[in-house]
């Protein structure tokens, strides 16, 4: 994570200039947004607002239907914790359970703290449940260690290979 | 009386040719192809239970109450989105949709409070119907878990889910504990209003109607209250209706606001009206409303109503309260005095457009009769009396050519200085949903009005003219349609005078009426013109719709008759779709000079020098008439200020501040010995006047009012008068004191006699407003039920005649003393002057008038927003706050008029129209510099509004 460009009016008008002959050009417009500053600014509503000829409300329906768009900047880590029914079974809610015990993380609660456990329902990787996604790497078969690995800052790669219950952890 | 209900339908009533059968519950119906299977059963008086279905709203599916079964079909579908089809068996309560919605109600009210006693919906609410209808008697899942009902402090932890009532919006609040997220007003907003304020934020359980993530007041919303009269709980509610409770009996009656003339039901509780709500049967509005009508009506029972006669010998003596009686002797003995000592002449009459048909009638009547002269005007002298004069010489009527609905047929709509998101919103909604549906668009303004650019509406072409141009670029449009053989030959060679015609081609076919020689003068691109003219001749329907930025110009009568040419030359007139539309500014503008308000005219637009109507006046009025036109408005004022005009009876309306040169006509005010003045408040022209005559409100008449489309309705009294007299009834005694009687018991007498003498109205009358809601005149035996489309086969005046339009240039020109140009408008909040709607609580939206101004000649001169900046014309100067706006062009400052301690028409000019003097309000050459302090005027003013105002025995307060 991380990486983002600080907030830029200028910047936003021409991306959002760029995007905003395609057809249904709101999503693209928004995706390229959050890619720039790692969120939409909510001085960005009127540009896109003016850009595609919608209202800000249309605009505010459409970010916030979307749980992944962010109207603030982002922690500088999220882990994507899947709680959908293959992986309840396979035991994901011990894992909630795990992060309040063991580190007082509170799954989806966005307060300062530089790391934020989200639920997700479904990475499609049901076979290797539980999952989670970690910026764009998917990891399966995670357990308790694993994930306290990833708390504490692990490569996602690098968590994917710890074998399944390993005590140790993993190398930053 | 009762409650008024409108039958809702569910889904939107089709228009098509074909019909199909089907069988409901067993019963047979037959529709118009299209048409859902809920607005059948309707149809058959079956309701099917809903919540997200509405009829003024397309079908949603999305609450799943209204599942039915269909043989033949599997599951159970949504009626309201299941189109009828032919042989369809439609089941609408079987087992198993009982089940079904049962089970569905039980989840919307496992997460809705159960306060009914006390909720403000209690009575008008269609959950709780719903709940009766599918026979719900428990809720199974508790409040445990998840909900957006309990507030965080009932509980051991916060419930974030909660959200708290916003009542930001002066006239609704909006309360999301009790939201079913049925998305009716989401709706309601984008198709009806066509603002699209409202969405819905988050996704799943976490779905809410949300104001775009801002309060309403803070939001895009513009108040019309479509969504309030949307929902069907007490998620948006009235304000009034909080405070009172449900209303108990409904009147339909019309808006006394702008000329769109929209039909209400005002729902009553005893004399007191708990709100205003749009009436689907109207045929003006179709259920719709603006913030005007739908809420800033308060204004009718503020305390600022003077409600008893008053009287004084000079305007500097406190006024004297006093019985009916006294006043309106002295009234009548000071017209005697006057006429005695002055000559017949020296008095006259000022008609309202804010009045009846009925009201306006006697007061010329009045005039004619008992002053026996012809000094009567209106306020249309100041508004549309070009659109009068322009239209009658070449089509043959003073009046529009289409009904509102027509607008729905257009294809190409040209939008000539006229803002109709701010003056005509319920029109203005009507022509997005048609532009939303791919009409194209143009629009020639010197600013940049909403319309332009708007959610999901934008201009093909912005022809941004500079003020006072307007000729030149219709001729220059005109020049294209010729010059590129766009010409609907066969039209004109069918129906228009064709010498005329080729007079008119050759002139408008000459080089100086080309895009590229007019564009010195307009400011407009040549190309942009002839985009703009082969698009609006050759896009099929061409829609012509104006207001007073065609008007009210030195050329406002030349402009109105090159619209016509235009659309004659176009083939656009005389069928749906099309047609020249004036948008009249006042609720009765129409019916005003309909009524024979004008000097000239006697009712239905007939000259006062033709014998053989004189002759019919006179019998039926048994009084010699005079036969010389009388004095217009700016002709009295000059006459009074010249000391040979002595006495006026104005009759609702505040020429003191709408009226242009206010400096002249208080002058001309001041000069008179006896001014009356019939109105609600003491406004600024009362502070001239000798008697005062407390007028009542829309609310408190019985009568009619005429809208933009020569609609004929019903006005109707739901209150008593607060002053214990009827208007017409004052003017019936005060002609009785003049010595002559009118014997009228009720306005419909008034009505049959405006029947009787006037060929265009001889049709009407209550008994057919009555049975028919409303009629558009000519309503007569040729039409009895009334003339929707004018000209359909032929011109009124026989063939329609090509006029010469050559641009003149207004002598008020840009120079070194005063460099800027000055146009004034409107807001959607403040209507006119604003004796009204500043009596409301609109305020909030606007609540001084300022001036725009570009950023070019801002910065010139050091303004930014918020900068006192004094505007000095040649007539005067007066203060103001600025406002840096793109809206204007360089070289163009805009404000509006509504409040009468800005003064606006201190600025404006003597200029008018040729023909008909409509004052020259669009253009006033000004000079803008920032001050720190009001001008001598405005300071005069401030002390006027209490010394003028005085009333003995009460303490002095500013009542205006």
């Amino acid at each position: 994570m991380g990486g983002y460009a600080p907030w830029n009016a200028d910047v936003a008008q021409q991306l959002v200039a760029r995007l905003s002959g395609l057809e249904g050009a709101m999503l693209p417009v928004l995706h390229a947004l959050q890619e720039e500053f790692g969120y939409i600014d909510s001085a960005a509503v009127p540009l896109i607002a003016d850009a595609l000829n919608v209202s800000r409300a249309e605009v505010h329906g459409a970010i916030t239907f979307y749980d992944d768009f962010r109207e603030g900047p982002p922690p500088a880590r999220i882990i994507k914790l899947c709680r959908a029914e293959a992986c309840q079974a396979l035991g994901c809610e011990s894992l909630v359970a795990e992060l309040a015990r063991s580190r007082g993380i509170v799954v989806d609660q966005h307060g300062a703290a530089d790391l934020v456990v989200e639920t997700v329902y479904c990475l499609g990787n049901c076979a290797l449940g539980p999952a989670a996604l970690v910026g764009d790497q998917l990891i399966g078969r995670l357990d308790a260690p694993r994930l306290m690995a990833l708390c504490d800052g692990a490569a996602p790669a690098r968590v994917q290979e710890l074998p399944p219950g390993a005590a140790g952890r993993a190398a930053p | 009386m009762s409650l008024i209900k409108e039958i809702d339908f569910g889904t939107p009533i089709r228009v098509a040719e074909q019909q199909v059968t089907l069988t409901i519950d067993g019963e047979s119906v037959t529709v118009p192809a299209g048409t859902s299977v809920m607005a059948a059963a309707m149809s058959l008086g079956t309701r099917i239970p809903k919540l997200c279905a509405t009829d003024s709203l397309e079908p949603f599916g999305s609450c799943r109450l209204c599942l039915v079964e269909i043989e033949g079909r599997r599951g159970t579908p949504a009626s309201c989105t299941t189109p009828a089809e032919e042989g369809m068996v439609v089941r609408t309560q079987t087992d198993r949709v009982r089940g079904l919605r049962k089970g569905v109600m039980e989840l919307y009210i496992s997460d809705h409070p159960l306060d009914c006693l006390t909720c403000s919906a209690n009575g008008d609410c269609e959950l709780q119907d719903m709940a009766g209808a599918v026979g719900l008697r428990e809720v199974r899942y508790g409040y445990d878990g998840a909900n957006h009902v309990v507030p965080g402090a009932a509980l051991a932890e916060a419930n974030p889910l909660f959200l708290g009532k916003d009542a930001s919006n002066p006239y609704f609040t909006y309360d999301p504990s009790k939201c079913i997220v049925c998305n009716r007003c989401v709706r309601a907003c984008e198709e009806v209003q066509g603002t699209f304020a409202l969405t819905i934020s988050g996704r799943g359980f976490d779905s809410r109607v949300s104001a775009g993530g801002t309060d309403f007041l803070g939001s895009e919303c513009v108040s019309c209250g479509a969504c309030v009269q949307a929902c069907p709980t007490a998620t948006l509610m009235e304000k009034s209706v909080i405070e009172l409770g449900q209303p108990e009996h409904s009147k339909v009656t019309t808006c006394a606001y702008c000329g769109v003339g929209c039909s209400f039901k005002a729902e009553m509780q005893g004399d007191r009206v708990v709100r205003m709500v749009p009436y689907k049967d109207g045929k003006a509005n179709e259920g719709h409303s603006c913030v005007k009508g739908r809420f800033a009506w308060g204004y009718a029972t503020h305390e600022d109503r003077i409600t008893k006669p008053m009287i004084r010998e000079r305007i500097t003596d406190p006024w004297r309260e006093v019985s009916w009686e006294e006043a309106i002797d002295y009234a009548a003995a000071e017209f005697r005095r006057i006429q005695a000592a002055y000559g017949k002449d020296s008095v006259g009459a000022i008609t309202s457009s804010r009045c009846t048909n009925e009201e306006v009638f006697l007061v010329q009547k009045l005039v004619r009769a008992a002053f026996r002269n012809n000094n009567v005007d209106t306020c249309a002298r100041v508004c549309h009396s070009p659109t009068g004069y322009g239209l009658k010489t070449t089509l043959g009527t003073s009046a529009g050519t289409q009904d509102f609905k027509s607008v729905a047929k257009a294809d190409v709509i040209l939008v000539i200085g006229a803002n109709p998101t701010d003056g005509h919103p319920v029109f203005a909604s009507r022509m997005k949903k048609r532009l939303r549906q791919g009409a194209r668009l143009i629009v020639a303004d010197p600013r940049r009005i909403d319309l332009v650019k708007t959610p999901h509406v934008a201009a093909d072409h912005h022809l941004q003219l500079k003020p006072g141009t307007n000729v030149a670029l219709i001729n220059a449009i005109a020049h294209v349609v010729v010059t590129e053989g766009l010409v609907a030959e066969d039209y004109v060679r069918e129906r228009c005078d064709l010498a005329d015609f080729e007079v008119w081609a050759r002139f408008i076919a000459d080089e100086r009426n080309s895009p590229e020689a007019t564009e010195e003068f307009t400011g407009v691109p040549a190309a942009e013109v002839r985009g703009a003219a082969r698009l609006f001749a050759g896009g099929g329907n061409g829609a012509i719709y104006y207001g007073l930025g065609v008007t009210e110009h030195s050329q406002g009568s030349t402009t109105v008759m090159a619209m016509a040419n235009l659309a004659m030359a176009t083939g656009n007139i005389g069928r749906d779709g099309v047609g020249v539309n004036p948008l009249r500014g006042q609720n009765n503008v129409q019916g005003s000079c309909d009524m024979g308000s004008f000097p000239h005219e006697f009712s239905g637009y007939r000259h006062v020098s033709d014998d053989a109507t004189r002759q019919v006046f006179e019998l039926m009025w048994g009084v010699p008439l005079d036969v010389e036109p009388g004095l217009r408005i700016p002709n009295m004022l000059d006459e009074a200020v010249g000391g040979t005009f002595k006495g006026l009876y104005v009759q609702g309306e505040d020429i003191a501040q709408s009226d242009p040169n206010t400096k002249h006509v208080t002058a001309g005010l001041a000069a008179m010995e006896c001014v009356v003045i019939q109105d609600l408040f003491l406004n600024e022209t009362a502070k001239y006047a000798h008697v005062f005559l407390p007028g009542s409100s829309f609310l408190e008449k019985d009568g009619t009012f005429t809208n933009a489309e020569r609609r004929i309705n019903r006005v109707r009294q739901v209150m008593a008068p607060l002053a214990g007299k009827s208007e017409w009834q004052v003017t019936i005694d005060l002609a009785r004191a003049l010595g002559y009687e009118m014997g009228y018991t009720h306005p419909s007498q008034i009505m049959d006699e405006i029947a009787r003498l006037t060929p265009t109205f001889a049709g009407v009358s209550y008994d057919k407003l009555e049975r028919l809601g409303s009629v558009q005149w000519p309503c007569n035996d040729k039409a009895p039920t009334g003339t929707p489309l004018m000209h359909v086969d032929r011109f009124v005046r026989g063939k329609g005649r090509f006029m010469i339009t050559e641009f003149v240039p207004t002598e008020e020109r840009a120079g070194p003393r005063f460099p800027l140009l000055l146009t004034t408008g409107r807001i959607l909040s403040q209507y006119n002057v604003g004796a009204q709607t500043r009596r409301t609580m609109n305020n909030v939206w606007h609540e001084e008038d300022v001036l725009e101004i570009h950023p070019f000649d801002a910065e010139n001169r050091g303004i930014r927003t918020g900068d006192l900046v004094a505007l000095a014309s040649r007539s005067g100067d007066i203060s103001l706050r600025a406002e840096v706006s793109e809206r204007v062009q360089p070289g163009v400052v805009y404000t509006t008029f509504h409040h009468a301690v800005t003064g606006a028409n201190v600025i404006t000019t003597d200029f008018s129209d040729w023909a008909t003097n409509c004052p020259e309000y669009k253009v006033t050459a000004v000079e803008v510099r920032r001050t720190n302090h009001y001008s001598p005027w405005q300071e005069r003013n401030r002390e006027e509004d209490v010394s003028l105002r005085r009333i003995a025995g009460r303490l002095a307060d500013a009542a205006e």
